[in-house]
């Protein structure tokens, strides 16, 4: 703990967690580290995640998949976190990076929440989580990337909203719809044509588990849904009463009828 | 050069503890009380912005008397402490014991070594599974620790107003009867029987957030309108 006398917190008063730990325990961020010369071994990288808004809210869905080159690093592994009550974030990259980075973000709102006695708005959390990233922009110059997908649900102007990063933490808001990672091209592609506007929160779901479910079948670094395991993607929603994590039986239903759909079909793709 | 006048160690120390006794007394009071539902935390403050209860993490809250800008930045340092240790370890390794000991040593560091004592009371309570892991720790300005078991009382006519909570506190309380006994509790000096839902802050710590809410924070504060509705229940 700060030494507590008054005048000596007064100038260490901050809301953000962040800058707590830059001043007094550097240590702990996941990022500012200086990396020694040489090559970086292989590390899981997390893959693809999907997003889509729809009347009255947003959602979020990632695949369970971690990859270390051509090897399965991971069948169980989430990418898809609540960082508070109103917002969702996924993030695809390097893995062990990017869930510090995602612990640190949930941190980052709580506290200021505990502190400020208020919620950030929407705005403000987004361009925390873009300072974030590019704080981690050493780390990506050495391939070490962590590029999130931040959705949330903007209560002043009542509606679901979208932001894109890139890898300098440059913040883009999106419409309509967004993808991340390795298998973003083959998602994106499918939400061009499931997406359309007045879905349902369930369609919702529906569209999204399908992007996925097309992500994996182009992209080997994207897990499909797995019966065997009982693995589903983590697909959370967010509307007016909060992030919630759509429950697994729902979305083995989802996964269940997309599949058994292709195989009537029985064409190519 | 001037003269410093001797002064005994033990005098020094009296009228530190004296000087803050009085800056406490000037205050209205806290009352804490472990139900069974959770632990109530209700204080006399009409302001709904400037808080003296708080949140500090999962299942621990913080309440005080006293001045507002010490206590306040006591309570901020609580949440760094509590954010930064979760942080590095895990959730589950921030105690209210922990902080309280860090609390402790601050408030004694002060009392001994700066200009002026702090002119604070704190009470630091975390949440069980049950009510017998509850935990209640009162903290003084020169940091002595008390674990107290029950309820706390703190600020100006803490002896009166925990007459009235030890009368009539029992564990099987629910938090609607809490609320109750801590405004009845509160009124100790006044004309009124119990203080309005407008005129007191209050909060609770429930007892499982993660069933009823879906959240691991269990810490909820109670809006005027709840505490209105909470204590009308009595009839």
């Amino acid at each position: 703990m700060q030494d507590p006398s008054a005048g000596h917190l007064a100038t260490q008063a901050t809301s953000s967690f962040i800058e707590h730990l830059q001043r007094s325990r550097p240590e702990l961020l996941p990022f500012n580290q200086a990396l020694p010369a040489g090559q970086i071994p292989l590390v899981p990288h997390a893959t693809t995640i999907v997003a889509l808004s729809y009347p009255g809210g947003v959602l979020m869905a990632g695949d369970r998949r971690a990859t270390m080159g051509n090897v399965i690093a991971s069948r169980h592994i989430e990418k898809v976190f609540p960082a508070d009550e109103y917002s969702v974030l996924g993030i695809a990259g390097t893995a062990g990076l990017a869930i510090d980075i995602t612990r640190l973000f949930q941190v980052e709102l709580e506290h200021y929440e505990k502190i400020e006695g208020t919620l950030l708005s929407l705005d403000g959390k987004a361009n925390r989580l873009g300072a974030m990233i590019r704080g981690n922009l050493p780390m990506a110059m050495q391939g070490l990337a962590v590029i999130p997908l931040f959705a949330g649900f903007d209560q002043s102007a009542g509606v679901g909203r979208l932001f894109s990063y890139d890898v300098t933490g440059g913040r883009y808001e999106e419409l309509e719809h967004h993808s991340v990672g390795s298998g973003s091209v083959f998602a994106r592609g499918a939400l061009k044509k499931l997406w359309r506007p007045n879905l349902t929160e369930d369609e919702a779901v529906a569209v999204a588990v399908e992007a996925l479910y097309d992500a994996a079948d182009d992209d080997s670094a994207t897990g499909g849904p797995d019966p065997v395991r009982q693995l589903w993607p983590v697909v959370y929603t967010v509307n007016r009463a909060g992030a919630r994590r759509v429950p697994e039986r729902e979305l083995a239903a989802i996964a269940g009828s997309i599949v058994e759909s292709r195989a009537v079909a029985g064409r190519e793709a | 050069m001037t003269q410093q006048f001797y002064v005994s160690p033990e005098q020094l120390m009296k009228d530190r503890a004296d000087f803050a006794r009085k800056g406490i007394a000037r205050g209205r009071s806290v009352v804490v009380i472990s139900c069974a539902d959770g632990i109530a935390l209700v204080a006399e403050n009409p302001s709904p912005s400037l808080h003296k209860i708080g949140e500090i993490y999962d299942k621990i809250a913080f309440a005080a008397v006293g001045k507002y800008n010490e206590f306040e930045s006591l309570r901020q340092a609580g949440v760094r402490y509590a954010d930064v240790r979760g942080y590095s370890y895990d959730r589950e390794d921030v105690t209210a014991r922990g902080l309280a000991s860090v609390y402790a040593q601050s408030l004694g560091a002060v009392f001994t070594a700066e200009q002026k004592p702090f002119e604070v009371e704190l009470a630091v309570a975390e949440v069980g599974h049950t009510q017998a892991g509850d935990h209640l720790y009162r903290l003084t300005f020169d940091g002595s620790i008390a674990d107290e078991n029950g309820f706390v009382v703190m600020g100006g006519l803490a002896e009166q107003v925990a007459e009235t909570v030890a009368g009539g506190w029992k564990a099987d309380l629910n938090l609607a009867g809490a609320l109750r006994l801590a405004v009845k509790a509160l009124a100790t000096d006044k004309e009124v029987d119990a203080l309005p839902g407008t005129a007191v802050e209050a909060a609770v710590l429930d007892r499982s957030p993660e069933s009823g809410r879906g959240s691991r924070r269990a810490f909820r504060r109670l809006r005027a309108d709840e505490i209105t509705q909470l204590l009308a229940g009595e009839a």
